[in-house]
């Protein structure tokens, strides 16, 4: 399970604009990863580069390595729906599938994959479930459509359903930017409770979630209006909030930003 | 009431004030113009329905007019029913629907999920151009193609043809949208699943659209059952029942009501609105076909 990523001067395009410009990053494995910066400086774009997302937008392109334990996933051989069946995703809005219930959510990435068993469906059914601490709310009710749970019950039905399929690495984009602070706890928690078996690697914007739930951090800023987003420094978080290596990072991180 | 203390008083002056006399002069306007409008609207309609109903209702009654064709009835005669023509309308519009339905819904998936560059351009160009295309002219083109280039004779399967001309563009386009209207989040879901595309359109896009795309093809049926230009141009008329569509005469509804048009005797007036009442029946209930299978297959919340 838990594998490393690397990432080795990664630039990033929508069609002929550069969004991303040459990161070279080492995301360790049963860690918490997170990505923080200004809006619009790329984290989305460089989290959705890690497991192939990124090509999925018409005109998007890619120039780099993204090596998981070393092995390239931009290598030509490469099956990008192999990648992304290694490398979860959970998203920053909740979107569970409207036509299913709360149990073909869950285990859709099985079923999908032409997983028959009953048992077998039942089992990861529960196991995600309670994996996502969200199996007490919801087992009388698995039969039920997905998009009658609360936002934060949705969200964790999400994340059920990406651990269902057991990636390698959990990319999470801003999961808790839609709840309340209750289901964002039980979110946290849950992040740490994963990371016993997963390299997750999550957007924020909150300095506070960062600094909670996080090993490491990531920050991206821009160098300038139109100009592309880049990394500026990657560290331990303890050393990124207590004594940033560059002064761009401690003006962000102290609110003192543009 | 009148003694009002000082507690009852509004502790500031009221901070918004009464709706003024010109704004409730215009309220009042547009809702007599808007009420008006309506009106109009369905004068015509209404008018349409009670005229049928009233002039055709008494052809429904006989239990033969559901279960009986034309064959060996005096054009003065009140006997027979139009068993024949209902079935020549069904199988007619049911085999265009086979042909039309996977033909418009693959390539209305291939125009979103797939289609980029000139190729999806000039498909979708062409739809466009078929959708204007006059039922005659699409009529005309079979007869050419059909029976003067290749040698057929005249059928309900030619008639089925000309039908597919004009559902076609409808299907495409309904279900074009329907599919646009599918978030592309759940898309992307379904790849950070690693379901592969076209597992993902087939389980994930289609069932999520299915309920508009049943809808589109119910109404795009519903219109082409009506369609008369292609049965004037391509079959012949026929008193009796007739379940091959590939070969002889076959009568739908619109075209007996077009032959009955020659018989000036009372029994010939009221099988027209008779027949007329009955089509509209028909596509009416396709039409509530598809409300009931649209709530069926609804996505659902609760
Ligand atoms: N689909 C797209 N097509 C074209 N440009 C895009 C697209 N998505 C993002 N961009 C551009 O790429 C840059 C980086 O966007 P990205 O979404 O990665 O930012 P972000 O750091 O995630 O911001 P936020 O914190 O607001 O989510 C922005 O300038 C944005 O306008
Ligand atoms: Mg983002």
């Amino acid at each position: 399970m838990a594998k490393r990523i690397d990432i080795k001067g990664l630039n990033l395009y929508y069609g002929r604009f550069h969004a991303v410009d040459n990161v070279t990053l080492s995301i360790p494995p049963r860690n918490v990863t997170a990505f923080i910066g200004p809006s619009g400086c790329g984290k989305s774009t460089v989290l959705r580069s890690l497991n192939r997302m990124h090509e999925v937008i018409p005109g998007a392109t890619v120039d780099g390595k993204v090596l998981l334990d070393g092995e390239d996933i931009y290598d030509a051989g490469v099956d990008p729906v192999e990648v992304r069946r290694t490398i979860g995703m959970v998203f920053q809005r909740p979107n569970p599938f409207p036509t299913m219930s709360i149990r073909d959510n869950v285990v859709a990435g099985l079923k999908l994959a032409g997983v028959r068993s009953k048992s077998r469906l039942e089992e990861v059914c529960e196991r995600s479930l309670r994996g996502a601490n969200l199996w007490e709310e919801v087992k009388d009710r698995l039969d039920r459509p997905g998009g009658g749970l609360s936002g934060g019950q949705q969200q964790r039905l999400c994340i059920a359903r990406a651990i269902a399929v057991q990636p390698d690495v959990l990319l999470m984009d801003e999961p808790c930017s839609a709840l309340d602070p209750i289901s964002t706890l039980a979110i946290e928690d849950l992040i740490t409770e994963l990371k016993k078996d997963y390299t997750i690697v999550i957007v924020t914007h909150n300095m506070q979630q960062a600094a909670r739930v996080s090993d490491m951090t990531a920050f991206f800023n821009l160098s300038g209006v139109g100009r592309p987003g880049q990394l500026v420094e990657a560290d331990d978080t303890e050393k990124i909030f207590s004594n940033p290596g560059k002064k761009e990072t401690e003006d962000y991180i102290s609110g003192r930003f543009g | 009431m009148t003694t009002t203390t000082s507690l009852d008083r509004p502790a500031a002056p009221q901070p918004f004030q009464r709706v003024s006399g010109a704004r409730k002069l215009k309220d009042w306007v547009a809702t007599i113009l808007v009420g008006l409008a309506f009106v109009v609207a369905v004068i015509p309609l209404v008018w349409l329905l009670v005229t049928v109903i009233t002039s055709g209702y008494r052809a429904l009654m006989s239990s033969a007019w559901w279960t009986h064709s034309l064959k060996g009835v005096l054009p003065e005669e009140f006997a027979g029913g139009v068993y024949h023509a209902i079935i020549g309308s069904l199988l007619q519009s049911l085999v265009c629907a086979v042909i039309a339905v996977p033909v418009g819904v693959l390539a209305a998936i291939y125009l979103v999920e797939y289609g980029r560059g000139r190729v999806a351009r000039m498909t979708t160009f062409m739809v466009d151009i078929l959708s204007g295309v006059p039922s005659i002219v699409a009529a005309l083109f079979i007869f050419a193609l059909w029976i003067g280039t290749l040698g057929f004779q005249q059928s309900g399967f030619a008639v089925s043809l000309a039908l597919v001309l004009l559902m076609l563009p409808v299907v495409v386009r309904s279900t074009e949208e329907m599919l646009r209207l599918v978030p592309q989040e759940l898309r992307e879901a379904a790849y950070a699943l690693g379901v592969p595309k076209w597992k993902t359109i087939v389980r994930i896009v289609l069932p999520t659209a299915m309920s508009g795309i049943v809808t589109g093809v119910m109404l795009a049926l519903a219109r082409v059952m009506g369609e008369t230009a292609p049965v004037l141009v391509l079959v012949g008329y026929s008193r009796s029942m007739n379940f091959n569509i590939f070969n002889g005469n076959m009568t739908s509804l619109p075209l007996l009501i077009y032959s009955e048009l020659n018989n000036p005797t009372p029994a010939g007036q009221l099988r027209i609105w008779g027949a007329a009442l009955t089509l509209i029946i028909l596509v009416m209930s396709f039409n509530l076909v598809a409300v009931a299978l649209s709530r069926f297959s609804a996505i659902k919340t609760k």
